[in-house]
């Protein structure tokens, strides 16, 4: 009995001191960032890895969901005699809701993984302690350029993700009955105001903060070789996917009642 | 001609004639969970001078220079640069101290993404922007002929020998002409020749520029090679501190057991 509650309550203090330690290293970050000399350089570095170098792949997920997305709705729509809804049905499935999360989640697989397996091994390998000997700030250099391309960056693959479903979804409805795009896109955005479409966009600059924020985290925090490096990349994942989500269901209930 | 600080270093007596000891620690303990790291160690080092810091592994010699440095935190205890308390500064205000220390890690801890020369040229793309590209790049260059490392600028880390990496993690520690070098066990895990290199190196670096040089090392050779005095811990403690004759004239049974090695 005794050793369960000693568990338990180990589990709690690791629970309160894991988001203690987040909550500080945030802060670090946040100062480090904010005041000068700033990283120009690195955020370029950082722009193009967390950017370009996921465009083919967010491109991908999003030619894959734009498929699915029709060939189901087409279904369902058939069955209730809804077909014609079918552009707006689909339009608005990718803008609201699976362009975003896909992106989030594809993002945070490739680049919360590469960002948690590259600081944690620099960690291990004293990289990190020779930047802050070289009196170089690591939480400038390493931490807040990778947030900050991570926040920039979201939404503007978001857009690509998008582009991508929206094309391959009419296109995969074409092969079966024929519609041009542009009546495609007319009847699909008849009605259609901003603020259907952009805050859903620009909430994925939350999950970019998520992502390089758990990534930037566990890959500074890390010790322990080898095994270290392989639980830092992993809980970057796991943690950053289960933050975003987490954190869409408030983005979602936020958006509805601001941009209602 | 010799200033009365110059005078009092030749003869190791920090504080006298306005002289104050480089780096100067007083009674500093650092616990690692329940594990005493550090117990009460007081050091001193002046201009021009090397300290060894001798001991068995795991007695908390390079946490000591992890400390000078301020990249972990003291559990008390007091370390001074320049007269300078270090402990709780804040890191953008110990960053200016840094820039007179240069610290060359166990394992040379080269950034692996980058080539040799901009591994030297890292610390000043930061801290020398007034210095325009082709300026670097002859301070890399003169850096680098300065360990022994001339023909190797375009190797990755990982493309050369430990020695070899050692040598470079020397000059990326020289890159802004520090007063106080700190170095951990810089001959460990090198061959004989190697090592004796490395000592000659640290030891023409010492002439030429005068720093105030702390080396970490369980290699009592290569410490009665380069340092003008010995410090030896055993267990987070200090045992003797002294030149090397002191340790050979010491009757502490743990000192003469130490020196058996040579």
């Amino acid at each position: 009995m005794l050793s369960v509650v000693n568990s338990a309550t180990g589990l709690v203090n690791g629970f309160f001191e894991w988001f203690g330690n987040l909550g500080i290293f945030s802060w670090n970050v946040l100062k480090a960032g904010a005041t000068p000399p700033y990283e120009w350089r690195e955020l370029i570095r950082q722009l193009d890895e967390v950017g370009s170098k996921s465009l083919p792949l967010v491109a991908m997920a999003g030619a894959a969901i734009g498929v699915i997305i029709s060939l189901e709705a087409r279904y369902s729509l058939s069955r209730f005699g809804a077909k014609s809804m079918f552009p707006a049905t689909l339009v608005y499935s990718v803008l609201q809701v699976m362009g975003p999360i896909i992106t989030g989640l594809v993002v945070c697989g490739r680049v919360g993984a590469g960002i948690g397996a590259e600081l944690a091994s620099m960690k291990v390998t004293e990289q990190i302690d020779a930047i802050e000997a070289s009196a170089i700030n690591p939480y400038r250099l390493l931490a807040a350029t990778r947030i900050l391309a991570c926040i920039l960056m979201l939404p503007l693959l978001t857009l690509g993700t998008d582009a991508c479903a929206l094309l391959t979804g009419w296109f995969a409805q074409t092969l079966v009955e024929p519609l041009s795009f542009h009546q495609f896109i007319q009847d699909g955005f008849k009605g259609a105001t901003f603020n259907a479409f952009l805050p859903q966009t620009f909430k994925t600059a939350v999950y970019g903060l998520i992502i390089g924020l758990i990534a930037c985290f566990q890959g500074m925090q890390t010790r322990g070789g080898a095994e270290g490096v392989g639980r830092a990349a992993t809980n970057s994942v796991v943690l950053g996917s289960l933050f975003l989500i987490l954190a869409d269901v408030v983005l979602v209930k936020f958006i509805l009642i601001v941009f209602a | 001609m010799a200033t009365a600080c110059d005078i009092a270093m030749k003869q190791k007596q920090p504080g006298k004639d306005g002289c104050s000891p480089v780096v100067a620690i007083e009674n500093l303990r650092k616990t690692f969970v329940s594990q005493m790291v550090l117990n009460g160690i007081s050091l001193s080092v002046n201009r021009g001078e090397t300290l060894a810091v001798l001991g068995r592994s795991g007695t908390g010699k390079s946490v000591l220079l992890r400390l000078i440095i301020g990249i972990e935190t003291p559990d008390s205890g007091s370390v001074r640069i320049h007269d300078q308390e270090i402990v709780g500064l804040a890191l953008d205000r110990m960053g200016e101290i840094r820039k007179k220390m240069g610290f060359l890690f166990q394992h040379a801890a080269l950034y692996d993404s980058l080539t040799v020369a901009e591994n030297v040229a890292f610390p000043l793309e930061h801290h020398r922007r007034d210095m325009s590209r082709s300026e670097r790049g002859d301070r890399v260059k003169q850096l680098l002929a300065e360990v022994g490392m001339e023909g190797d600028f375009d190797k990755m880390p990982s493309d050369i020998s430990g020695g070899m990496q050692k040598r470079v993690g020397l000059a990326r520690a020289l890159a802004l002409d520090p007063e106080i070098l700190l170095l951990d066990e810089p001959t460990a895990g090198l061959d004989p020749i190697s090592s004796g290199e490395i000592d000659d190196l640290i030891l023409k670096l010492q002439r030429e520029r005068q720093m105030a040089s702390v080396v970490v090392t369980h290699d009592l050779h290569s410490a009665r090679t380069i340092a003008d005095r010995l410090a030896l811990l055993n267990e987070g403690e200090m045992v003797i501190e002294g030149t090397f004759d002191d340790l050979q004239q010491s009757n502490i049974g743990f000192v003469a057991e130490f020196l058996k090695q040579l």
